[in-house]
């Protein structure tokens, strides 16, 4: 349901299934596109609270999924390869993974794409898939999409307090709204055969870098907040970064 | 698709035109889907080896409604699963053939073929809907029969033997037919045209109390219901996943907890849809809530805190969202407009025995 496809000339399959010596090599071919995710290196285990953020609370996660769109591999020539489509990135359910088939082999370099969607793609009710998995964002709040569901706990005096960090359009005042997506530019990478290009979210820094997060001030009802909403945005851009290829 | 294929094989077998083995077929009854969902949300689930059937279907009514399948002949699925309370019943728990009752509240049945994960009772213990049917008709406190005995009861009955014959061939009756024509049943029981849907589709005007009502179910810090139970693009107002929505501090039934293992999953049920609360009386997985104002006062005032409480329940410090006696009544005229008193009245739903 959640998929990404490149529109490639068939002719490149065509081309290959038709070779019938070992003189003809590929020159394209399925790149996998894993999200992966820790906490300042450490493994993330749902439901613990074994995370410390960079104001010092101890917290747990028990939810994350987030949206990521249009993904585009950047050549040297200053071309780039768009891709179709979006993912909806759950770790509950184990959805980590976008395809994207006839891709050719090249020396890349850059990875591009959209957290959330941007003003053409965030379209109200537009995407069965997403209003399937309740992914809407309230049409008083600017309508769309949530663009990430970050749930857990955290230790205050004592006592467990949830927090749930869900990040959309922001609304500045009523009936006003701010586009509140950012774009992620990774390295470049060499694809010479069909592989898996890792992207890592490092969870500890949407609560930091440059702003550290106060969870007892930043917990609950942070959809509607507009300054939360920005500081999520200023705090993600620096969540990801490229990973090993395998 | 594969089971149609399979048999125009086997005609195309047939020599010199003559035809030496007519093998039955049933005659397809796709799902009507409803605008609103065609519209909204993705496909409904359908196993590809029980598609639906004119045939199949009938013979599953007839089922749901027949005490055939209980241990003493005197319970039918319908008992505990009426068509007037929404395929639910009016009772906290339900009573068995033998007087004994359940733990958990009966759950209403609609729309279940939208259940894409396909994980079915209050704790999700039953993949598919097929597989569901086959635990009420054994469990020694409910239905409390054989399988192996209803099979022969139905095999010695003139009328079951045609029915079986007409909606799956020449196939001996045993469980996997029983609950395959049940749950082709149960995937027609469609419910969609609330006051709300009416709504959505242009064809009727809310009241300014329910449009109300629907704002604060929309809104993070009042009901902000919408996190686990849809919203006007997901007609379902249910996500049909597992949630600890505050009812207790410490548990009695694990819920989800019991059938995972998992201390962390321990006091989740599964969220259930918000359509047709009008008819579903009590509330709960227990049926602790005799009224949809003590469901609403739960969530406002009544959380109770415990370490797998769904960081969602976001206002348990404060015992819940806290609404205003006028928010609630606004609430509750919103939720009642999902009610679909054509889903419980439709004909083709009722008892045909």
């Amino acid at each position: 349901m959640k998929f990404l496809k490149l529109i490639v000339p068939l002719f490149l399959f065509v081309f290959i299934s038709c070779g019938d010596d070992d003189t003809i090599q590929p020159t394209s071919g399925e790149l996998s596109i894993q999200f992966n995710h820790n906490w300042n290196r450490k493994e993330i285990e749902f439901n613990e609270q074994n995370f410390t953020n960079a104001f010092g609370q101890e917290l747990s996660i028990t939810k994350l999924r987030y949206l990521i769109s249009d993904i585009v591999l950047h050549l040297p020539d200053n071309n780039s390869i768009p891709i179709d489509g979006y993912i909806l990135v759950d770790l509950n359910e184990s959805n980590l993974i976008a395809y994207a088939p006839n891709i050719p082999f090249n020396n890349y370099t850059g990875l591009s794409f959209t957290f959330g969607f941007d003003e053409n793609d965030n379209l109200d009710g537009a995407y069965p898939d997403l209003n399937s998995a309740s992914w809407n964002w309230p049409s008083m709040l600017g309508g769309g999409y949530h663009f990430m569901q970050l749930e857990g706990k955290y230790e205050n005096s004592g006592t467990e307090n949830p927090y749930a960090y869900h990040m959309g359009t922001a609304r500045k005042n009523p009936g006003e709204f701010e586009q509140n997506y950012f774009n992620v530019a990774l390295d470049g990478f060499n694809f010479t055969q069909e592989s898996t290009i890792n992207i890592q979210m490092n969870i500890a820094e949407w609560f930091t870098n440059p702003q550290n997060w106060d969870l007892e001030v930043y917990d609950i009802d942070l959809m509607m907040n507009y300054d939360a909403q920005k500081l999520m945005n200023v705090n993600g851009k620096s969540v990801f970064s490229l990973g090993e290829i395998n | 698709m594969l089971f149609t294929s399979v048999l125009l094989f086997l005609w195309s077998c047939d020599e010199d035109g003559i035809t030496t083995y007519v093998p039955y077929e049933p005659t397809p009854f796709p799902l009507e889907i409803p605008k609103l969902f065609s519209d909204n949300i993705i496909d409904p689930v359908i196993p590809f080896d029980n598609p639906q059937t004119v045939e199949g279907v009938n013979l599953g009514r007839k089922l749901f409604f027949d005490p055939i399948l209980s241990g003493d002949n005197s319970q039918s699925c319908a008992d505990c699963h009426a068509p007037e309370n929404a395929f639910s019943d009016a009772d906290r728990f339900s009573e068995g053939i033998n007087g004994d009752l359940g733990t958990r509240n009966s759950m209403p049945i609609f729309n279940l073929a939208w259940n894409y994960d396909e994980n079915f009772f209050w704790d999700g213990r039953a993949f598919s809907l097929e597989n569901q049917a086959l635990e009420p008709v054994a469990n020694p406190i409910e239905m409390h029969s054989d399988w192996k005995i209803n099979a022969e009861k139905l095999a010695n009955h003139a009328e079951y033997t045609e029915l079986f014959y007409q909606a799956f061939g020449n196939v001996k009756i045993d469980s996997t037919l029983v609950t395959k024509a049940i749950a082709q049943f149960q995937r027609t029981l469609i419910s969609a045209n609330s006051r709300f849907d009416q709504h959505l589709l242009g064809t009727t005007t809310l009241t300014p109390q329910e449009l109300n009502g629907f704002n604060i179910f929309m809104d993070e810090s009042r009901g902000d219901c919408f996190h686990c139970h849809g919203n006007a693009n997901n007609p379902l107002w249910t996500d049909n996943i597992f949630h600890n929505n505050g009812l207790d501090a410490t548990f009695t039934d694990l819920g989800l907890g019991a059938k995972t293992g998992d201390p962390a999953d321990n006091g989740k049920f599964r969220s259930p849809s918000l359509r047709n609360l009008a008819f579903t009386a009590p509330f709960m997985h227990d049926g602790r809530f005799a009224t949809l104002d003590e469901v609403i006062n739960h969530y406002s005032e009544g959380l109770q805190n415990s370490s797998t409480i769904d960081p969602l329940m976001k206002a348990v410090g404060n015992g819940g969202v806290q609404l205003s006696e006028s928010d609630k009544s606004d609430l509750k005229a919103f939720l009642l407009s999902l009610s679909d008193p054509t889903f419980i009245n439709n004909p083709e739903f009722q008892d045909p025995n």
